[in-house]
């Protein structure tokens, strides 16, 4: 029998909402999401950095001998809610999420290589995993590791929608040698890799092709299948959180929209046509969070569970938040349509998180697997 | 005020101990009942004396574990309408000598209740119901019908609420009424539904004569009385929380897999429809737990309306999938001979669940009104533009 789950907050668990909901407010207002939209990096290494000096959350997830914070995943649910809510643009997915989950199952050198340097905003960090259309499907991995001489691999083949890859300083790649799976890692600046940013629909979240041609790489130990399996159950419930705290924000806007903007002589959200809508997103959003925080807590407290919870909150939340962002437009009318108003911003990120790791289908297909529905 | 006087393993040590000095296998139910009813574990959230502790209403939950581990009853089947709704209602409003008198013999099963809100006139807009109560000296004298009275016809009580003033604003001019079943003039026939089945009932009162001292609360604050009972009557509809794959989904999912064994092409053609209402179940059951979790008063705020709404559209969207999962055989039903169910919404076949499941976006409030209550409470949306507002009740266009 699995553990009982647990949904309350500890006092710790609000205030840290509470601090970064101000830090947010003040260091990533719309302002500055639109400024770092347009930038080529698409975020701010000072910034970053100035995260990591005052909040110490790039250390979330890692333990207090690497400098860490050494907390649990519904603190990064706390976390990927407002980061979501506020559209930020850092790298914090890639870096402090999927980086810092596979260097935290790699070998101690490894993790004792980077983790201090993720911790203290210097290093950021992503995984270099899908291939071709972009499935998380670690069996399907081309990309090959060539043995060369110090221990180390020569790296070969190209990895597509890699978050930030751009950007990253660190990239750990998975590639095959021979018939094993390995995690290596790969310095941005290495010769033999290069980079190629996308053109993203959602301005507010970057994807790279990197092309590694011979890339010399440190294997960074551990077992590459496990820790992949890992950071991609842990990354979807960090997902789940930041949609949940993006379709929560969408709801926010369109209630505070209908209740002020008056046709006919009188609010808006006096139509059940308009009050329906908002009542439906409340119940689709409270879903969403009951499906993020089990998958949050599964991370934590039952591994074994996990890759369930994990589908189930990424077909849940992908719905709950492309629904909010697309009805937030709706309720908005015409002004929602424009670009100068940011309903379009969390309407694109709805679209870009649902089809990131895996559309509805394919986590339902997963669950119908994992249920044993498959004929 | 209750405050949790005792914690969660006290809480189980008192059940444990309860099922130890009355094994329930060899004790009567209405003994094992009465014997948790003086113990304060009936509602533990009540004052001691009138079945509870003063504790946190969350205990009950282990309370009812140990009970249901050792194979106890469970006083909620036995008079489910008593026991979710007029009990909290009557903690609330009640004298001490009406919660003295009613709350044993209502959780012991031995008086079994109903409530008389609905009529056919006033279905979501219970507030404009219109059976009149006239004082008569220490009496008042009750005449009207109601409609959708689940156990009427088992009951020992009811709890009426009527119209003492025609001529206030709608929600003010009403008072409740603890209604003996038994008094001359209340009469008790079938409703047959859709199914064939007569779960519910319709009431007429002819000249029925109420005691004052039946009044629930002050006359003119029936309407406060009817929301302490709706609120609860969302959360004992809504917020049952089941093992992961139980209820419905279980039946469907058996169902699948016994077409998967004789039929899997059709089979495969189901199953991303399966796997949906599975995550569906399975989400809705965490958010129960959760709102659970997350409750902190008595009683349950408007957000219950969001696990009522959710359970409504899913149980329908289930069994509408397990007789379509039927094949032809979906097209058969067993039997529309008029017949009165023992418990309420009892399943007997899929066919029928199917049918059945259609009220349920309706009974205890629809999920229409149920979003207008979310957007307007919880979201602080505005109210619609209404046509009876400060106009007497006797002044209201009705149909």
């Amino acid at each position: 029998m699995s553990p009982t789950v647990d949904f309350t907050y500890t006092d710790e668990q609000l205030e840290l909402r509470g601090v970064l909901r101000k830090y947010l407010a003040a260091h990533s207002p719309e302002s500055v999401v639109r400024e770092l939209m347009d930038s080529a990096g698409g975020y701010d290494r000072a910034q970053w950095k100035d995260l990591a000096d005052q909040l110490g959350l790039q250390g979330l997830l890692v333990p207090e001998e690497y400098g860490g914070l050494g907390l649990g995943a519904t603190e990064l649910g706390v976390v990927m809610e407002e980061l979501g809510a506020h559209l930020a643009c850092l790298p914090f997915l890639s870096t402090s999420v999927l980086a810092t989950t596979v260097l935290l199952s790699a070998d101690g050198e490894a993790a004792a290589a980077w983790l201090p340097g993720i911790v203290a905003g210097e290093v950021t960090a992503t995984v270099a995993v899908t291939e071709g259309r972009g499935a998380w499907d670690p069996a399907a991995i081309t990309t090959e590791a060539v043995p060369a001489c110090g221990g180390r691999y020569l790296v070969t083949g190209v990895k597509t929608f890699v978050p930030d890859g751009h950007t990253a300083d660190l990239v750990l790649v998975a590639a095959r040698s021979g018939g094993e799976l390995l995690l290596l890692a790969v310095e941005a600046d290495t010769p033999g890799l290069s980079r190629h940013p996308h053109s993203t629909m959602d301005q507010t979240r970057r994807f790279a092709t990197l092309e590694f041609g011979g890339a010399p790489a440190t294997p960074i130990g551990g077992d590459a299948a496990k820790a992949l399996d890992r950071a991609h159950h842990v990354a979807l419930a960090a997902l789940s959180a930041e949609q949940v705290g993006g379709a929560q924000r969408c709801l926010d806007m369109a209630v505070e929209y209908a209740k002020n903007r008056f046709q006919f002589g009188r609010p808006i959200g006096s139509f059940q046509a308009i009050k329906h809508k908002c009542a439906d997103l409340l119940i689709l959003i409270e879903a969403a969070r009951a499906a993020s925080a089990f998958a949050l807590w599964s991370a934590d407290a039952d591994a074994e569970g996990l890759p369930l919870a994990a589908a189930m909150a990424k077909v849940t939340c992908s719905e709950a938040f492309f629904r909010a962002a697309a009805d937030n437009i709706q309720i908005h009318g015409g002004i929602g349509f424009t670009w100068e108003h940011p309903a379009h911003l969390y309407f694109k990120r709805a679209k870009s998180s649902e089809l990131l790791w895996g559309d509805p289908a394919l986590h339902r297909e997963r669950i119908s697997r994992l249920l044993e529905l498959t004929v | 005020m209750s405050q949790p006087r005792i914690d969660e393993d006290e809480a189980r040590s008192l059940a444990r101990a309860l099922v130890a000095d009355l094994p329930p296998a060899r004790t009567p139910v209405r003994d094992f009942l009465a014997a948790q009813f003086d113990r304060g574990l009936a509602w533990i959230n009540h004052p001691p004396g009138h079945g509870g502790l003063g504790a946190d209403v969350r205990l009950q939950a282990a309370v009812n574990h140990v009970i249901k581990e050792a194979g106890g009853p469970d006083a909620f089947e036995i008079n489910p309408i008593g026991h979710g709704m007029c009990a909290p209602t009557l903690v609330v409003w009640g004298t001490e000598e009406q919660k003295r008198r009613h709350l044993r013999p209502l959780f012991t099963g031995e008086e079994i209740w109903c409530q008389l809100f609905s009529e056919p006139g006033a279905g979501s807009d219970v507030a404009g119901l219109a059976a009149r109560a006239r004082r008569d000296g220490a009496e008042w004298v009750a005449d009207g019908q109601k409609v959708w009275t689940t156990m009427a016809h088992r009951s020992s009580w009811g709890l009426l609420i009527a119209r003492t003033d025609p001529d206030a604003v709608k929600h003010q001019g009403l008072t409740a009424f603890l209604l003996d079943m038994s008094a001359p003039g209340v009469e008790v026939r079938p409703l047959y539904q859709l199914t064939g089945e007569a779960e519910f009932n319709e009431v007429f009162l002819d000249g029925v004569r109420i005691p004052d001292a039946a009044r629930l609360g002050r006359v003119g604050d029936g309407w406060k009385v009817v929301l302490t009972t709706l609120m609860n009557e969302r959360v004992s509809i809504g917020g049952v929380i089941p093992p992961r794959g139980s209820g419905p989904i279980a039946r469907l999912v058996e169902r699948y897999r016994e077409l998967a064994r004789t039929d899997p092409a059709t089979a495969r053609l189901h199953t991303g429809a399966v796997a949906d209402l599975w995550v569906r179940a399975e989400v809705l059951r965490l958010a129960n737990i959760r709102l659970s979790q997350l409750r902190t008063g008595d009683t349950p705020g408007p957000e219950g309306s969001i696990s009522k709404i959710i359970a409504a559209d899913l149980n329908k969207d289930v069994y509408s999938e397990l007789v379509t999962l039927m094949g032809a055989e979906g097209l058969l039903y067993e039997s529309y001979d008029k017949v009165r169910p023992v418990l309420a919404m009892e399943y007997s076949t899929p066919q029928k669940a199917f049918l059945r499941s259609r009220a349920n976006s309706i009974e205890g409030g629809t999920s229409e009104v149920m979003k207008n209550v979310l957007a307007e409470r919880v979201l602080g949306l505005p109210g619609d533009p209404r046509a009876d507002k400060d106009v007497p009740w006797r002044d209201i266009p009705r149909s």
